[in-house]
């Protein structure tokens, strides 16, 4: 029998399509510049450490709060450290951070919501309302308890932020399955026979995989913005590790006549949430989830 | 000749391709709408005929757009009117009844209100005068009560009762043209047959004109006084009503009316190669030339005008129409089946089953106490024959579709047992059975764009049972997967496709090869052609009962389409409100129908044959549970006796023709009143 369907895609290995999506996201100047934007601290982020100009953590009573200069790009701080080379190399902290973070709580927090989304029932009940009760805890509160029990290091902060910006994603993973095991092909599997596990990894997850990926997007900019509050409250990074949030923390008093040390970080901070925020919503409207139309839960 | 109300002229609509190309889905489509008539037009899915008629109240869908042409409402272009001067016309001149008046009516007012709106905005009537009015309409409609009807919200109305409303708000503004899209489509059949009767007494009574869109050739037979047929964007076929049913002339509608299933024929329809082509990959010559057997080298060069033949009164889109003109009087055949072997042993027993979606109570639960006297499901006996194709038929609600759930384990019997070859008990819970009695049943659904995961190739789809089952990898998993496209007419190259890429029938395909891969006994099939095009249904039907003339298969087929049930079916159990009322070789029961609902049921049934009119026997009022106590019909019998049907269940009877019945008359008194 012969398919009068025009052939417009046949199967095209994985690099391809996530090329494909590449394109269509940057086949809109939203999209364009925010994955410009995300690319440019990507790549800053990797190479900071050979490109900058002086040491991050030198200390010199000569250079205190110099104005923006040939030899200071963006001028010194209050204890004379380039803030040039402490901008590149603050991304480089919260990139890090934040990256495994969201991958943390994507996992975790998918997962769980995929799990309660299929079985339901009394498990579905009892694991949301502790995740509704999680959710009403002020986090900036928990952090701050488990950092001052635990210590400030990546290996505390990075396991607590991916936990406490998981729990959103649980809620959107259940929602996105619910809107998929009513549909017969899950019925099906489930005459079948397969297994729960079996049908999370063949028939759910690809359904709901992209809904996920695309808040974890939007996670991930939340989560950047937690994590330099933490380290603007003293309890993330410590010094003298460069970090957006520490700097802006240490230079706000002296904004009246050294803006430049806090304006650097602030842009930073800034243009990378916006970068990611727009590549989010590129992302989502590249998959054909269109967050304009279709809130999360 | 009495007068034009709407005339189409060249019409052609389409939209603009993500390439930049101009894709039409209507092609120079010209039609005239006299005063007083009622026009059917027919066609598949994607055939435009949509389109077509929301052009005519002046109205294109967004991402459409006019190519050229235009539509004349007493001799003004709709087309090119503002806003303004279409929402005075829209109403008051062009009315329209849309397809799920449901979802048409606002939820949260009152139906007496929503049509004193249309009265407001359509009529110069004061509140009394319009109150009269709203009287008077919900009584034209026939719908119960009237006076209590307008205080009313519109999820308190059955589905039939909200499309009357939807007629009553319609026929408001008094328009000269009335537009239904599809309006039966959603509804039960006997439903279905009541306000088709009521549209055609208000096209009588009021002389209003009629559009009537919809792809149930059916439905179109019962209404239309002439009938224009559509086949990809294009007017192939247009003329008499009679004429083009009985004696068509376009090898489109020949083979679109062979496709339909009839009541009067036992055996298979005959289908029709192919699919519709898709809007923008017809290119040249006749746009059904590939599906044409009749297609000669002229129709692949150059695309056939419309030519009108006067004797006729026809408009025809062919070139070798002439060839139809004494062929037709073989419309009434069909592919005859090879009937199964009676004497087979029986492969699955449902003995006394109850199903009931009704929680228990906690408390109830405690005790083991069944707290459910009135399941949704009660007392189905039925044993199946290996190799036989059983037929569940019943309304909405008859409990058909969960019958076959609780085979398949996927809902817990709450009464009663499931057994399977020699007379083991198939637990209710799925995780209890093992995993060959899971092999052996499989199931088809209903809508194959649901029932295949749209991230899943073909291959991958296929895959999972012989995975699963069989635990095949490598070269052999694909020389199995292509072995099993072959089965259901499929090339190879469909194993890197997504369900996305393939069309409905196709779809529906995959999914039969999907059940078939488990090399299964019985295969339950819940709707399957429901959700396809006539044409495709029938090449769905015919592959189903060659994979069973090959391999054995048993089915239990769930439908509300009583013409396919007879198509496929060996033997019909009918059902309503989840007991069953009668049950018997299919062309006993068909022939003679001893239950009064199964007389009620196919009284209903619409032939696409303007001579057969249905029967109404019995009031379109649906119930929304069973009742209580006595004979679940006692609600709409015609043949109700008396106290006796509302307090005591009906005994069983069988008829000297093998048919076993519920009822408190008897059989053979049935019989002879029915004729």
């Amino acid at each position: 029998m012969e398919s009068n369907l025009i052939t417009e895609d046949k199967q095209k290995n994985k690099l391809e399509k996530a090329f494909e999506i590449l394109k269509t996201m940057a086949s809109k100047p939203s999209g364009l510049i925010g994955l410009t934007i995300v690319l440019f601290h990507v790549v800053l982020a990797i190479i900071s450490p050979y490109i900058a100009p002086y040491d991050y953590k030198a200390i010199s009573p000569n250079t205190m709060l110099l104005a923006p200069s040939a030899e200071h790009w963006f001028g010194t701080d209050s204890l004379g450290r380039d803030v040039f080379t402490r901008t590149i190399l603050g991304g480089r902290t919260a990139l890090t951070v934040t990256f495994f973070g969201s991958l943390i709580a994507l996992l975790w927090g998918g997962l769980l919501g995929i799990f309660c989304g299929l079985v339901g029932g009394k498990i579905d009940d009892v694991v949301m309302r502790v995740v509704d009760a999680f959710l009403s805890i002020p986090w900036i509160l928990a952090m701050l308890l488990i950092v001052s029990l635990l210590g400030t290091s990546t290996e505390v902060l990075i396991p607590a932020l991916g936990f406490f910006y998981g729990k959103g994603i649980v809620r959107v993973a259940r929602a996105a399955t619910h809107d998929v095991i009513a549909k017969d092909f899950i019925v099906s599997a489930r005459a079948r026979g397969h297994s729960n596990m079996s049908i999370i990894w063949n028939e759910i997850i690809p359904n709901v995989r992209d809904a996920i990926l695309v808040e974890g997007a939007m996670r991930w900019s939340w989560m950047l913005l937690g994590f330099s509050s933490l380290s603007f409250l003293g309890f993330g990074v410590s010094p003298p590790t460069p970090d957006w949030g520490l700097m802006i923390s240490n230079a706000r008093g002296l904004m009246s006549f050294a803006y430049w040390s806090v304006i650097a970080p602030i842009v930073g901070l800034s243009s990378l949430i916006i970068g990611i925020n727009l590549t989010a919503d590129a992302f989502a409207k590249a998959l054909g989830i269109d967050r304009s139309t279709k809130a999360p839960v | 000749m009495s007068e034009i109300i709407e005339s189409v002229k060249n019409l052609s609509i389409g939209f603009n391709s993500q390439k930049g190309k101009q894709i039409s889905i209507l092609r120079n489509v010209s039609t005239n709408i006299k005063k007083g008539e009622t026009v059917g037009i027919v066609g598949e899915s994607g055939s435009g005929k949509s389109t077509l008629a929301l052009a005519m109240m002046g109205y294109i869908k967004q991402g459409l757009f006019p190519l050229k042409g235009e539509c004349l409402f007493k001799s003004e272009d709709l087309l090119k009117m503002s806003s303004r001067q279409l929402e005075k016309i829209r109403g008051r001149k062009i009315a329209m009844i849309p397809q799920n008046a449901g979802q048409a009516l606002t939820p949260n007012l009152k139906i007496g209100y929503q049509i004193d709106e249309a009265l407001r905005l359509h009529t110069d009537l004061n509140k009394s005068e319009r109150d009269k009015k709203i009287s008077e309409l919900l009584n034209k409609v026939r719908l119960p009560s009237p006076e209590t009807m307008a205080f009313r919200y519109p999820h308190e109305l059955s589905g039939g009762q909200q499309q009357r409303v939807a007629v009553a708000m319609a026929l408001a503004g008094k328009p000269d043209l009335l537009l239904l899209d599809e309006p039966t489509t959603g509804l039960d059949v006997t439903t279905q047959a009541h306000v088709l009767e009521l549209l055609r007494f208000i096209a009588k009574d009021t002389g209003t004109s009629m559009i009537y869109v919809s792809h149930d050739l059916g439905a179109i037979a019962q209404v239309s006084d002439r009938i224009v047929v559509m086949y990809a964007g294009e007017i192939v076929l247009e003329g008499p009503a009679r004429k083009i049913l009985k004696e068509p002339i376009h090898p489109y509608t020949y083979g679109l009316l062979k496709s339909i299933p009839k009541l009067s024929l036992a055996g298979l329809p005959a289908s029709m190669p192919g699919s519709q082509p898709q809007p923008g990959s017809i290119n040249e010559g006749c746009s059904f030339y590939d599906r044409c057997n009749l297609a000669t080298d002229n129709c692949k060069k150059n695309s056939p005008d419309l030519e009108h033949i006067k004797e006729l009164d026809t408009n025809v889109r062919c070139f070798n129409y002439k060839e139809l003109i004494n062929q037709n009087n073989n419309l009434q055949t069909s592919i005859t089946k090879k009937s199964n072997n009676s004497e087979a042993n029986e492969v699955l027993k449902l003995k006394d089953v109850s199903i009931s979606y009704a929680k228990q109570k906690f408390f109830d639960q405690l005790l083991n106490k069944i707290s459910d006297q009135n399941p949704t499901v009660k007392d189905i006996s039925i044993d199946i024959k290996k190799g036989e194709t059983i037929a569940l038929v019943g309304e909405s609600g008859s409990g058909k579709s969960t019958i076959l759930k609780s085979i398949a384990g996927l809902l817990e019997t709450k009464d009663g047992q499931i057994k399977f070859e020699n007379d083991r008990i198939l637990s209710s819970d799925l995780k209890m059975r093992n995993p060959n009695d899971l092999r052996a049943i499989q199931l088809i659904f209903q809508n194959p764009d649901e029932s295949l995961n749209p991230n899943h190739t073909v291959e991958q789809i296929l895959s999972q049972p012989l995975k699963l089952y069989f635990n095949l990898l490598g070269k052999e998993l694909k020389k199995n997967i292509i072995d099993l496209l072959k089965k259901v007419r499929l090339g190879e190259f469909y194993m890197s496709r997504y369900p996305r890429q393939l069309s409905g029938g196709e779809k529906q395909r995959v999914a039969v090869a999907r059940a078939f891969a488990a090399k299964p006994d019985i295969i339950l099939c819940d709707e399957v052609t429901s959700a396809l095009d006539v044409s495709v249904q029938a090449a769905v039907l015919n592959l189903l009962q060659q994979l069973k003339e090959d391999l054995g298969t048993t089915y239990v087929f769930v439908s509300h389409d009583l013409a396919v049930v007879r198509a496929i079916s060996d033997r019909v159990a009918v059902l309503y409100q989840g007991r069953l009322c009668e049950i018997g070789p299919s062309q006993n029961v068909y022939k003679f129908p001893s239950h009064p609902y199964t007389e009620v049921l196919l009284g209903a049934v619409l032939e696409p044959d303007p001579d057969i009119k249905p029967k109404l026997v019995a009031e379109d009022i649906v119930e929304e549970k069973p009742p209580e106590k006595g004979c679940s019909f006692q609600g709409r019998c015609p043949r109700k006796i008396g106290d006796i049907c509302n307090s005591e269940v009906p005994p069983w009877q069988i008829g000297e023709n093998g048919n076993a019945i519920r009822c408190h008359i008897n059989i053979e008194e049935l019989a002879s009143l029915q004729q």
